[in-house]
Order: structure tokens, then C-alpha cells, then sequence
């Protein structure tokens, strides 16, 4: 009788494979489960990286990767609880940082000079990068974070400084973005909240923020389970507009079947020198590019890029500010396939442009692989190989749907089983 | 059968509910993920079901007033009853987790409402997790006083982060209280009080209230001799440890 309730054994967890572009397009990462590949497009090759501060590289997955605004460091973390801070100049790994628990989400401050990450408990950590070690030749000793601030234990999703460094944000499972102001001392914590923007029904999955020359303090921009791209004012935390992608999303012929949570937005990438966001979407074949008039306040969406051929659906999406590429990777680790334990594939998109909303035939185009810059050998490095098995594909799309819905979807018990679950307490045998 | 039920539950001198028809566990996780409906923001929050004699209509949103007070894990509401009629024209909101308790107040007030005509219209109950959910019920600096009492002390350190006053759930109780809004916590438990004094002395955005500002304010007497927790201590001739800090702009 009791075996109905119990919960179903636990796969093996799958990691989404994640990409960061430099922001002068130097080089390229990819993270895939515990592996971290970096490709240096200026030489052309691969880059091995070095780790001399004494550590190993990340033995577990890795869960978040990105590069500081000025191109000089990389962070990178991961459920082993170690935070890495790179320098892309060697890349060395600089320091290493311990975490209590997994981490969910890295940032870096504008200026360079602080690394927040996030755990799994909502609390969100800074550590003061010492840029003097960065150029010296010794590794700066493993430093120790300072707790910043906190969600009161739920999932950090995303964390974003605001365009002109003053606020921080961060984006949780329960529905809440909070935006903080970054005080002078972080390690002392920051504790003056400068609004929440709440709206999201479901989990917020990922943040980016939109700005222009006029506007240069710039707008929020979030994505959520609800299947809503929605734009904030950063400092008021309200709600300008709502861009509901269900109807963009997912190929027609699995609608109404298809259960909400499969739309999700899973990623969000504002174009640089453009008020364009391209948004990633669970069961979308390609991209959604969003438009953001800012004087308007309104969010609509401008176009969809499909990816003809293989089943790619983006698990993550990158930019750099110089380049005007839109670096995008399918793929998941611990697929259980002994052949081919994991799969990255990395596509490239640009002529972003053209897309402006006269033109609405000429738009982002999809390079193809030997367009892709870096070539073969960047293909190489970052997928581990340069051709894919159509059938790996679907396999690495569920597993990421799985993998997304276990993490961020709260769990819903039925009112018998809740009920089973309290069989023991005192207050309920009373009744009896 | 459900209306003899509901009168079975409420003494019959008074139509007050009783309690041994209530009965609830002392403490409930507040870590755990929450079946109960929240509002999406604090614009979603329908007053016209809590104070229906003063908001008639739901859609008459906007220009009315807004909740001022708020208790945090009520308990039984003896607190909101003696400031219901201590400050009647201010709009206040008991917070409890314990679902059969804040059911217990609710039948309370309701009570109460029908035999004080016009009275207690400007109390109300919500079953909710204030730990997670207090933006989703109040904007910011909407608040001019928080209550904390006697919260569960938590001994385990493991359990430390299940206190409801902690460094950074403070951050959040700032961003509720307007500047000059003040926070009142009390409890019998010595650990705790030196923890909750600690957590709000080392906390920028606080500062204590002086001796003479306590005496003078009549809230603070309330503390103690309202709530069903203060009385009880009281019978049992224990120590109180009250802490009331002040809500100040953060130096820059």
C-alpha cells in the first residue's frame, strides 16, 4: 500500500550544456557536465587549461559559466561546490572558492572587482577578486565568500548586475525577482532591497537586461516556467510588459498535448547594439527574437529563427558585444548512452541586423558548420566531436525537459497523499 | 450536519470558537514548500475579503487605505484583538502558518464582528509563510509595525536559519517598514532574545528605540499581555526579552 507513494527512483542527474562568448569574441566556452572547453578563436585552437593553484578542475557538473564585462576573468561553478576564477589571458585558474553548497548561478560586478555566486539554499555569496593576483605569476590564496544577501531558501535561477552597475539582481524558483542595491562594501552584505518584480507565475529561469544610449540605465528582462518573457523597470521593480511565447513555441503538431511546463523559457541573450533578446525555449527548434521599444515599454515579438535539420533546441545562449553573433549549444551530460555519454552541439547565428521591423524577409541567418568561426576545430574542441547522431538529439531534449522540471517545478502532492503523509502526527490521531 | 459542526465548535455563551476544537502542533516547518494560494504581487491582494465592511467592492481598488500592520506568526490573535480597538482606524493582518490556528482566528474575528457591531473590521488573518512570501503581500515601506512574538526559538544550530528573525530575512522587514516604522519582537527564551537583539543591532537599516520611547509608546505593554504566549509565561512567572528597534535610512 505504501509503495504507491513512494517517489520514483532518481535518474541520474542531467546537466544542460552551457556556452559563454568573450565579449570581444576571443574565445568561446563550453561547459557539458564536468568538462569545461575553451577555444581561443584569435590563435585559432584550442586552449588547455592550467590549474595551479593546487585544485583539480570541476569534478562535478558544472551549472553555471560566465565572463566579466571587461573580457579579463571567467568564473565557473558547478554542483562539486567550487567556484573557479580564470584569467582569460593564461587561462590559470586564479583562485578557487569554496562553496557550503551547490552553486546555482555565478555574476560578475561590472568594474571586475567582486564574484557573487549563488547556492542552493538562496543564499547568494561575494568574493572581492584581488586584480593584483591576476597578473602576478602566484595564485592568490583560495579565498573565502561573504554571504551578501538571501532568498529565503529557494533556488537562485539567475543573477544580473544592472547595465550601469548599481543594482543586483537575482531571480528565484518562487516566482521573485529581487533587485538589490550593490552597496560600496558587498562583504558586508547588502541589505537595502530596491524593489522585488513580481509577476511570474512560475519560476524564473533566467534574467538579462536591455539598454541603449538614451536609455543607459537600461530595462530588466526575465524569462519564466509560465511561458511569459516579461520587461521591468529595474528601479520600481514594475511590470512594463508581458510577451507571451506559448503560441511561438513548440512545433504546432504537439500542441494542446503537451504539458505547460514544456514551453518554458530556458535561456535569454539581449543583442548587443540592439534592443533585440533572443529567447531559448523548451521544445522550440531555434530561437524567438523579441523586440524591446523602450520609450514604448513594450516587449513583441519580432520573429521566429527556426534551425532546419537536426532537433536543435538551444540550452543556452551567448554574445559578445563586439562580434554580433549569436553563439547557441544544445546538449546534456549523463545521457546513460554508453556511446555517447553526452552531447554538445554549437550553432551559430547572425545578420542580426537586417532585422528590423520593415525587413521582415531578410533576417538572421544560420551559419553552417564551415561558416562557424573557428571552424572545424572549434567544432572539434567545443562538441568533442564535429559530426552528431541525429538520434542523440531527441534523447538529450527529454532528458533536459526531465532535468529542468525536477529542479524548478514545485512538487504537487494530492490531498490524499498529504493527508498519508501526516498519518502519524498527534494532532491527527485526535480524530480518530 | 455541517451547520451543527460549526456551532459544536463555538462556545455557546459567547460565539466565540474554543479552542480544544482547534488543536495544532506547537511548530511548523517553515522550510517546507507551501500548499496555499499567495497572491502574484501586493496589488493582487483582495482586501475585500479580509475587511469587507470597509471595502465593500473588490474592484474599488486604489485610492483606499493600505494594511499598516502586521503580525507575524499571530498565533491565536490576541494581539490584533487588543490593537483592533487600541488603533481603529488602522488596517492590520495576522500572518500564520499553522492552518487549523489562523482558521481559529478567522472564526474569531468573525465572531467577534458579529457581537461587537463595527468593531473589529479592521483585523484579519492570513494562513501564509511570511518567511517567503512578505513582498507578496506588502510594497515597499507600506508598513509602520512589524510584530515578532514570542517566535519559535529553533535551539539546534543546524536550525538557526528557520528563526524568523535573521540577518537577512531583516533585509527584507526593512524593505515591508517604512522609515520610522518600528519592529517588536519579545520572547521568553533568553538565547533567542540575545539572538534577535544581535541580529537588529548589527543590522544598518535598525536602531534601538530609547528606554523613554519604549515606556511611552502603549504598544509595548501589549507584548506581553495580550498574546496568549505572554499570558501564559506570565501565569508560569517567566522572563520576557523584548527587543524594538526602529526602521532608519541607511547611512550612505
Amino acid at each position: 500500500m505504501e509503495d504507491i507513494y513512494e517517489e520514483p527512483n532518481k535518474d541520474t542527474e542531467v546537466a544542460p550544456a552551457l556556452i559563454a562568448v568573450h565579449p570581444t569574441q576571443n574565445s568561446v566556452a563550453l561547459a557539458i557536465g564536468s568538462d569545461l572547453r575553451v577555444f581561443n578563436l584569435i590563435g585559432g585552437c584550442a586552449v588547455s587549461l592550467v590549474e595551479n593553484s593546487g585544485g583539480a578542475l570541476h569534478k562535478d557538473s558544472i551549472r553555471a559559466i560566465r565572463y566579466g564585462a571587461s573580457g579579463k576573468l571567467f568564473v565557473s561553478a558547478g554542483d562539486d561546490k567550487l567556484v573557479k576564477i580564470w584569467s582569460t589571458e593564461s587561462w590559470h585558474c586564479i583562485s578557487t572558492v569554496c562553496s557550503e553548497k551547490r552553486v546555482t548561478a555565478v555574476a560578475i560586478s561590472n568594474d571586475g572587482s567582486y564574484v557573487c555566486f549563488a547556492d542552493k539554499f538562496g543564499v547568494v555569496w561575494v568574493v572581492d577578486v584581488d586584480v593584483e593576483g591576476l597578473d602576478g605569476n602566484q595564485a592568490s590564496a583560495n579565498k573565502k565568500a561573504a554571504p551578501m544577501l538571501s532568498h529565503y531558501c529557494s533556488i537562485i535561477t539567475s543573477l544580473e548586475f544592472s547595465p550601469d552597475g548599481q543594482f543586483f539582481v537575482s531571480a528565484d524558483r518562487d516566482f521573485k525577482i529581487r533587485v538589490t542595491v550593490f552597496p560600496k562594501k558587498p562583504l558586508d552584505g547588502a541589505h537595502e532591497i530596491q524593489s522585488f518584480a513580481l509577476g511570474h507565475t512560475e519560476f524564473v529561469s533566467c534574467l538579462a537586461s536591455v539598454y541603449t544610449q538614451e536609455f543607459p540605465h537600461g530595462f530588466l528582462v526575465s524569462g519564466s516556467g509560465d511561458s511569459t518573457v516579461r520587461l521591468w523597470d529595474i528601479s520600481s521593480g514594475s511590470l512594463l510588459d508581458t510577451c507571451d511565447i506559448r503560441d511561438k513555441a513548440g512545433p504546432s503538431e504537439f500542441k494542446g498535448i503537451e504539458e505547460e511546463c514544456c514551453s518554458a523559457v530556458t535561456d535569454l541573450c539581449t543583442i548587443p547594439d540592439s534592443t533585440l533578446v533572443a529567447v531559448a525555449v523548451q521544445s522550440l527548434q531555434g530561437i524567438i527574437l523579441l523586440r524591446c521599444d523602450l520609450s514604448a515599454r513594450t516587449l513583441n515579438v519580432a520573429k521566429v529563427v527556426s534551425i532546419k535539420g537536426d532537433t536543435f533546441i538551444p540550452t543556452s545562449l551567448a554574445t559578445s558585444v563586439s562580434s554580433g553573433l549569436l553563439w547557441m549549444v544544445t546538449g546534456a551530460s549523463n545521457l546513460g548512452d554508453l556511446e555517447s555519454p553526452s552531447l554538445a552541439r554549437v550553432r551559430v547565428i547572425s545578420d542580426f541586423k537586417k532585422t528590423s521591423p520593415d525587413v521582415v524577409q531578410q533576417g538572421p541567418t544560420v551559419l553552417e558548420d564551415d561558416e562557424t568561426p573557428g571552424g572545424e576545430k572549434l567544432l572539434k574542441k567545443l562538441q568533442g566531436r564535429v559530426s552528431i547522431d541525429e538520434k542523440v538529439f531527441s534523447t538529450a531534449a527529454e532528458a533536459l525537459k526531465t532535468s529542468m522540471s525536477k529542479l524548478l517545478i514545485k512538487k504537487q502532492y494530492s490531498t490524499e497523499r498529504r493527508e498519508f503523509r501526516k498519518r502519524g502526527r498527534n494532532d491527527k490521531k485526535l480524530k480518530q | 450536519m455541517l451547520e451543527n459542526k460549526v456551532n459544536s465548535t463555538h462556545s455557546k455563551s459567547t460565539g466565540l470558537p474554543r479552542k480544544r476544537f482547534y488543536r495544532a502542533r506547537a511548530h511548523s516547518n517553515p522550510l517546507s514548500d507551501s500548499h496555499f494560494p499567495v497572491p502574484v504581487a501586493p496589488s493582487h491582494v483582495d482586501y475585500s475579503l479580509h475587511y469587507p465592511q470597509l471595502f465593500p467592492s473588490s474592484d474599488e481598488a486604489g485610492s483606499c487605505k493600505k494594511i499598516q500592520f502586521a503580525d507575524i506568526g499571530c498565533g491565536f490573535g490576541g494581539l490584533l484583538i487588543s490593537l483592533s480597538t487600541l488603533f481603529p482606524d488602522t488596517l492590520m493582518i495576522g500572518m500564520e502558518l499553522r492552518d487549523k490556528v489562523t482558521e481559529y482566528v478567522k472564526e474569531r474575528i468573525l465572531a467577534l464582528r458579529v457581537t461587537n457591531p463595527g468593531q473589529y473590521q479592521n483585523i484579519s488573518v492570513v494562513r501564509t509563510n511570511s518567511m517567503k512570501y512578505i513582498p507578496n503581500y506588502f510594497e515597499k515601506a507600506q508598513l509602520s509595525k512589524m510584530f515578532f512574538l514570542f517566535p519559535d526559538p529553533h535551539f539546534k544550530e543546524k536550525n538557526h536559519r528557520r528563526r524568523v528573525i535573521s540577518p537577512f530575512l531583516l533585509d527584507e522587514y526593512a524593505y515591508a517598514l517604512e522609515v520610522g516604522g518600528i519592529i517588536y519582537t519579545i520572547t521568553d527564551v533568553e538565547e533567542l532574545g540575545d539572538w534577535m537583539k544581535a541580529c537588529l543591532e548589527n543590522h544598518p537599516m535598525f536602531e534601538a528605540l530609547t528606554s523613554e520611547e519604549v515606556e511611552a509608546d502603549p504598544v509595548t505593554k501589549l507584548l506581553s499581555s495580550a498574546t496568549e504566549e505572554g499570558q501564559k509565561v506570565d501565569r508560569n512567572g517567566g522572563q520576557t526579552f523584548r527587543a524594538i528597534y526602529r526602521r532608519i535610512a541607511p547611512s550612505l
